[in-house]
């Protein structure tokens, strides 16, 4: 009755049933919060504000865009203190293309890796190729064909892109927007209009079948980029996205741990306005200042980054 | 009870999955968060997600004394962190708990992401992710017995668990897409059985 790993691992490979590993931890993060921290006692404060994982960093979007130069990969020393001062899931980002870095986050052991366009990106032809790795891999995208083509790679979740650090959410809701009347309208795709579909997007021709079939994204889809207030939060999941990622928003914000709390609530209870509004009003002080998408030169802005 | 309505917890984690199983073991499946749809249905599920972010979410919305209540008189099943926080003692960190199953667990007991992986239970592939173990029996539950069911083992350690009306997996059926798993059927089947006690 006992099977080998061997075993195991060929029926879970043959199996189209089960749900990949990878993807599993993404469906245990929804509904939550997925807070940037920059310390040990930051991951705490967030931890105990209720957020479901980390994002270990050395600096928040926003002062990385203050700061300029390159933006690498944080410190390890930096990521396992996190690590080990928390019980949930801590992620970390590594730059687009730069699987070395990812390989060093693998080892030192992290339960996600964010291939990410905050940091400057190491390759602009190639993103990693996340099959290759046994961590999964969060990757953001603009629009369903850049959504197909991460995930084609091997990402197993997937975040709207956002423009960090500007407390903005227009980019995010855009992207949402974007991916959510795109599928609408696969759907109704004859299937001999498929393979014109997959090259006019650049995406798989599998994948684009398979969101076909399935009227939505193989994988789970995030909001991140510009998440400022409850009101933010609520708005991207009313939009569909199944958790936030929120950045410079709470420790920019006057109030990290109570501008935590309201955003979890306002994450848990989205489609309850009373509860919104009870998380609007448990906030004291001010949300980050922001800044307007068009006054970034089109060189700084982080979404364009990747393809 | 037929066709009896299963809340899952709904604060944050692995809700969703749940429905196509559970409609297809023959009753109705409801997302629930408050008191009043607490009340509202038959038995519950405490999903995968965070027990930790569960906990506080619990404790920030006082909600305990409501689910406490509704525990007492109805079945409920945990999955992963579902059954972390059902158990009596809880390790790596020490929280706190609803204390239903007289059972000892560690969390994360098998290591970080890196080392979530499929099992084979009762013949249907399931995943363990994050997963804590059930390392002994741990006190006397809510029923004031000490003895419980084990229904699967893996890797030496008991898997799922049973004692009355109180189900426990540390790993995940849910995830896969042949309807309904095993474990969902044993559960409906709990819940239908233990109505039928109430009644008699």
């Amino acid at each position: 009755m006992k099977k080998t790993k061997q075993e195991l691992k060929s029926a879970a490979k043959t199996s189209s049933t089960v749900i990949n590993l990878k993807v599993g931890l993404a469906e245990m993060l929804k509904g939550g919060v997925i807070m940037d921290v920059v310390t040990a006692d930051q991951a705490k404060i967030a931890e105990d504000a209720g957020a479901v994982a980390v994002m270990a960093l050395e600096r928040v979007p926003s002062d990385i865009r203050a700061a300029g130069g390159v933006a690498r990969m944080s410190p390890p020393r930096l990521i396992e203190q996190i690590m080990a001062s928390v019980s949930i899931p801590v992620m970390a980002k590594c730059r687009i293309g730069h699987f070395a870095e990812a390989q060093v986050l693998e080892a030192i052991g992290v339960d996600y890796i964010d291939e990410s366009e905050v940091l400057t990106p190491a390759d602009e032809d190639y993103h990693i190729n996340k099959h290759d790795f046994k961590v999964p891999f969060v990757c953001g995208a603009k629009n369903l064909g850049e959504a197909l083509r991460r995930i084609g790679e091997g990402a197993a979740l997937m975040r709207t892109k956002g423009e960090p650090g500007t407390g903005n959410i227009v980019e995010a809701v855009r992207h949402l927007r974007d991916i959510n009347q795109h599928i609408k309208r696969i759907t109704v795709l004859d299937d001999a209009e498929l393979m014109t579909e997959a090259k006019n997007m650049g995406a798989p021709y599998e994948l684009v079948k398979l969101v076909k079939e399935q009227g939505r994204l193989p994988v789970p889809n995030f909001a991140a980029g510009g998440i400022a207030t409850p009101a933010d939060a609520a708005l991207c999941m009313q939009l569909g996205a199944e958790t936030v990622f929120v950045g410079s928003g709470i420790f920019k914000s006057e109030n990290p741990a109570a501008f935590a709390k309201a955003i979890v609530k306002a994450t848990c209870h989205y489609s309850d306005p009373s509860m919104v509004l009870e998380a609007c009003r448990e906030i004291e002080g001010e949300a980050m200042r922001g800044i307007s998408i068009d006054t970034i030169d089109a060189g700084m802005r982080m979404a364009n980054r990747g393809w | 009870m037929s066709h009896p309505v299963i809340g899952v917890l709904a604060l944050q984690g692995c809700v969703e999955p749940h429905r196509p199983h559970i409609e297809a073991a023959g009753a109705e499946f409801a997302a629930v968060k408050t008191p009043q749809q607490f009340d509202a249905v038959d038995a519950f599920i405490l999903p995968g997600g965070e027990s930790t972010t569960m906990l506080k979410l619990i404790d920030m919305y006082g909600l305990w004394d409501s689910l406490t209540r509704n525990f007492k008189t109805k079945p409920v099943w945990g999955i992963c962190a579902g059954t972390i926080l059902m158990a009596q003692h809880v390790t790596n960190p020490q929280q706190k708990s609803f204390g239903l199953l007289p059972i000892s667990v560690q969390r994360n007991a098998y290591g970080r992401q890196l080392d979530s992986h499929h099992g084979m239970i009762d013949n249907y592939l399931v995943s363990f992710i994050r997963a804590p173990v059930i390392l002994s029996p741990s006190g006397v539950g809510i029923s004031g017995e000490a003895e419980f069911e084990i229904l699967a083992t893996h890797e030496s350690a008991p898997v799922w668990v049973r004692q009355g009306p109180y189900m426990a997996t540390t790993f995940h059926p849910e995830l896969t897409q042949d309807f309904p798993s095993p474990m969902h059927r044993t559960f409906v089947d709990l819940v239908r059985g233990s109505a039928a006690q109430l009644v008699a």
